[in-house]
């Protein structure tokens, strides 16, 4: 019964936020929406009973990626409302409940459903979490590495394509160069 | 309907893959687009996790895991691409960037 | 012996494939010299198997490789040198080399004289490979490449247009003649599993009646056409727009007897349906007088001859249909030395009155063309068919070949024939050679043709001559081994002799009329001339005209109908097909303009796309869609 109206409440909400972060002109709105979005999808994670990942979402998503994405927002005007050409606005609503209707059909089909069996079954007694860490660190160990060295790399590529002065290593520079520099810049 | 089985799910699910599909499409602004790619994002990752409770299988819940770490990291590379096309040309309208056509 | 055959046969092919060489540059003597001097050799070679062949030889028959070998279907490349085929081949090459060497003096000031030889020589190749062969395909390929060199010929002087008109006339017509060859034989290898001749005849006897009287009927139609029989008979006289010496080979002693070779060689067919024989005389017979009657009253010098060549090979027809083929065959080697000697020398007085065809501005030339006149009157005396030239042995047996079978009407009309024969042969000789100047007014001074032309042409007339005399008995001994030796006596004695003087003096007194008639001052009758007879005897009993206006106008407004759809159809289709493309890349371009949203739009109409088909296959391959429906709570 709770869940049932935890279910629909959340739903709702979150196509409600959705929906606002695709229509609206302005930038800001939609940012905000985006993460009030996030976190009631994080709230979906929790009724289905995974709370790690719902944990996971709320710091990793709403925290993090909806952070990069405001400061990522103070480097353009967006204060100004975008101007967008409607190019056609039917071809995309049409093609869009298309697509959903095909695959409400095709998720629908019983056939589907009753042929999933369970690869990695779920140890009873143990906790969410504690389950998450055992199949992360033996079955998905590797996966697992692999993204942390995916994250490394997003990491450094971030760092250069904003940054600024990156040809020049301050570390391996002498202590008269960055005197003569910081001078220069002074006197400018 | 007061009992929520994996359909309900699965179709919020597409609702919101629909929607984000909108957002793609109808977008011109660079930044909005990254937000409507998110909403997908998300949309697969209840997908997910729902199949893999009603089942007792944690693959689900390991793919949503790594969905989100990737979308992480999708987002400060592609946040910097975006930074450094703003530095050269000052836009980040889709319609002026034709330079791929033909 | 075989190497005797391929040089006889492949001597002129190298002939002309060498003056083709020089075919773009100017003229060269060379050109001319080595194709007759190759010819010269193929004659030899052929003289060489002519002797072995009358010394009682085998006939040689080689295979040089060959050509279709499919299912059931066996067709060699093969000759056969038997008989027949090396009579034909010694008339053939005689005429040729003569004509060969008279055209070195002949087109000596003409532009194309390297060309001129090539096309000569590689109609002596086709005319050797249609005499040779030993299949009825063979002789189709050399009856095609006949037409092809004589339209060639017709057509040399490309850039007049009445030879243009004239060489397409002539092979349209012999197009239309081959239709029905080519049906008989299909006919031959449907019903007899073969194109060789042995085999096919030999099967023949085992076919019923109409099978035999269709494929002889073909046949003989399609030997109308190269044999000029009515009603495919306007393209000979039109063909005098070529050259003289190619009127002297061609339409005078080797292409236009193909037709008779033809009937000739399918002796064994004929002579099973002897109706169809009947009508192949009644037509020669009627083709004869026909033309006979044209020739009276031209004006152009070789016109006549070409009604007289027209004329001549009804007569052959005539023996051949009535199942006297031995004889055909001899008229036929005698007519042709006589009737080149003719042209040949109708070829010297154009040159001499400088192109001027109409022997009613000639006259008198007797004088400063003497010799000349002396063998065009001989070649006169021998058509006419006087003892003891060529013409009498031959042209006389035939008219005793018609008597003795009983038919008389045929004989009647044969007789009349040659009464107009001698008189227009002989009113050409008089009107030229006799009578008052009537070419000096027109300031035309004639001279005598080279020497080494007069020479060419002697040898034939020593041939219309004796060839008569001297040939005719090995001829039969030879002949006779193949064809159906029948001796023609008329048994009645006194018959025999008042037929034979009674012809001779009738023929003479149709000479003496011309002579008296022509050989003096001469002035166009004006009356005659508007006389009703007159002018359809000139107009060709108007049928050509008939034919342009019935068939030609016609066909025609058919062509034109139809290059209005094969452009709007076929045209359109292609052009069709083309804008397809074009306009499909037109719209489709705008995929490429660079726009990441439109990129992003196609990515969901690929998607959707995708899903859809996936969906389909699914519930396709299930019965799924109830399943679907269910799931659905809907069933």
């Amino acid at each position: 019964m709770f869940e049932a109206i935890a279910f629909y409440t959340f739903a709702i909400l979150t196509i409600v936020m959705f929906t606002i972060t695709v229509l609206t002109r302005h930038a800001l709105y939609a940012l905000s929406a985006l993460a009030a979005g996030m976190i009631f999808i994080s709230a979906f994670f929790f009724l289905l009973g995974a709370d790690f990942l719902g944990a996971i979402q709320i710091i990793v998503y709403t925290g993090a990626v909806m952070s990069l994405y405001a400061f990522g927002m103070m480097f353009f005007d967006t204060t100004r409302d975008v101007i967008e050409k409607r190019t056609s606005p039917q071809l995309v609503f049409s093609l869009s409940g298309l697509a959903a209707l095909t695959l409400v059909a095709m998720f629908t089909a019983p056939i589907v459903s009753s042929n999933i069996t369970a690869f990695y079954p779920a140890i009873e007694g143990v906790g969410n979490s504690q389950m998450v860490g055992m199949v992360l660190f033996t079955k998905y160990l590797i996966p697992f590495e692999v993204a942390a060295v995916m994250l490394l790399v997003a990491m450094i590529a971030g760092i250069i394509l904003a940054g600024k002065k990156m040809d020049q290593s301050l570390t391996l520079m002498k202590e008269e160069e960055i005197k003569r520099q910081l001078n220069e810049k002074a006197e400018a | 309907m007061m009992e929520i089985t994996l359909q309900h799910y699965l179709i919020l699910s597409t609702v919101l893959f629909a929607i984000g599909l909108v957002g793609v499409m109808r977008r011109k602004n660079l930044l909005m687009l990254f937000f409507a790619t998110e909403i997908l994002l998300n949309a697969v990752n209840v997908a997910f996790a729902a199949i893999s409770s009603y089942y007792g299988d944690l693959t689900g819940q390991m793919f949503a895991f790594f969905v989100i770490a990737i979308a992480a990291s999708e987002v400060a590379v592609g946040l910097g691409l975006l930074v450094v096309w703003y530095k050269r040309t000052g836009k980040i309208d889709l319609d002026t960037m034709t330079s791929m056509k033909g | 012996m075989e190497f005797y055959l391929y040089t006889a046969l492949f001597a002129p092919l190298v002939g002309s494939l060498f003056a083709a060489l020089f075919g773009m540059s100017k003229k060269n003597v060379i050109a001319g010299i080595i194709p007759s001097a190759l010819l010269f050799v193929s004659f030899l070679a052929s003289l060489k198997l002519a002797v072995y062949i009358l010394g009682g030889g085998e006939p040689i028959h080689v295979e040089l490789m060959t050509w279709m070998a499919t299912g059931d279907l066996y067709i060699p490349y093969g000759f056969i040198v038997d008989e027949v085929s090396v009579t034909m081949m010694m008339v053939v090459t005689t005429v040729s080399t003569v004509v060969h060497i008279y055209s070195i003096g002949y087109m000596d000031h003409d532009k194309g004289f390297n060309r001129f030889f090539a096309w000569l020589s590689a109609f002596v190749f086709s005319m050797l490979v249609l005499v040779m062969s030993d299949n009825f395909l063979g002789l189709f390929i050399g009856w095609e490449g006949v037409g092809v060199c004589s339209w060639g010929l017709i057509g040399f002087w490309y850039y007049k247009e009445s030879a243009t008109w004239a060489a397409n006339e002539a092979f349209i017509m012999n197009r239309i003649a081959d239709l029905a060859m080519l049906i008989g034989i299909f006919l031959v290898y449907w019903n007899t599993g073969s194109l060789q001749y042995d085999d096919a005849f030999a099967a023949m006897p085992a076919l019923d009646m109409p099978t035999l009287t269709m494929i002889g009927i073909f046949l003989f139609v399609g030997a109308m056409g190269k044999s000029a029989q009515f009603p495919l008979h306007t393209w000979l006289a039109d063909a005098m727009e070529g050259p003289t010496p190619v009127s002297a080979l061609i339409h005078a002693a080797t292409m236009v007897t193909a037709g008779v070779y033809l009937v000739i060689r399918a002796f064994p067919l004929y002579d099973l349906i002897p109706n169809v024989g009947l009508f192949i005389a009644s037509l020669g017979a009627f083709v004869a007088m026909f033309a006979a009657t044209m020739a009276l009253v031209n004006r152009d010098m070789k016109r006549i001859i070409a009604y007289s060549t027209l004329s001549q090979l009804g007569y052959m027809f005539v023996a051949a249909g009535l199942g006297a083929y031995w004889v055909a065959l001899f008229h036929l080697m005698a007519h042709a030395f006589f009737k080149a000697l003719l042209f040949l020398g109708a070829g010297n007085v154009m040159h001499a009155m400088h192109d001027e065809l109409d022997p009613f501005k000639m006259g008198a030339l007797k004088t400063p063309m003497k010799w000349t006149w002396i063998m065009m009157t001989l070649a006169s005396v021998a058509l006419a068919g006087i003892y003891p030239l060529a013409g009498f042995f031959s042209k006389d047996l035939i008219l005793e070949v018609a008597f003795v079978e009983h038919h008389y009407i045929l004989y009647t009309v044969l007789l009349l024939t040659a009464g107009l024969t001698a008189f227009y042969s002989f009113r050409l000789v008089a009107l030229i050679f006799h009578g008052d100047d009537r070419h000096s007014e027109n300031g035309v001074h004639p001279h005598e043709a080279y020497n080494f032309m007069l020479y060419a042409m002697a040898p034939l007339a020593i041939l219309a001559v004796i060839a008569g005399m001297v040939f005719k008995t090995p001829y039969f001994e030879m002949v006779t081994q193949l064809l159906p030796a029948i001796e023609y006596h008329v048994h009645n004695h006194t018959v025999f002799w008042i037929m034979t003087i009674g012809t001779q003096l009738f023929v003479i007194a149709a000479i003496v009329y011309a002579y008296k008639k022509y050989a003096k001052a001469v002035k166009v009758d004006k009356k005659v001339e508007s006389g009703i007879l007159y002018q359809l005897l000139y107009n060709q009993y108007f049928i050509p005209q008939f034919y342009e206006e019935y068939f030609t106008k016609m066909y025609r407004e058919l062509s034109d109908m139809m290059w209005k759809i094969d452009l709007k159809i076929v045209d359109a289709t292609v052009d069709g097909v083309a804008n397809i493309f074009y306009n499909t890349g037109k719209k489709t371009h705008t995929m490429q303009n660079g726009n990441l949203s439109t990129m992003l739009r196609w990515m969901v109409i690929g998607t959707l796309i995708l899903l859809v088909l996936a969906a389909a296959f699914y519930i396709g391959q299930s019965d799924g869609l109830a399943m679907l429906l269910s799931g659905l709570g809907v069933i």
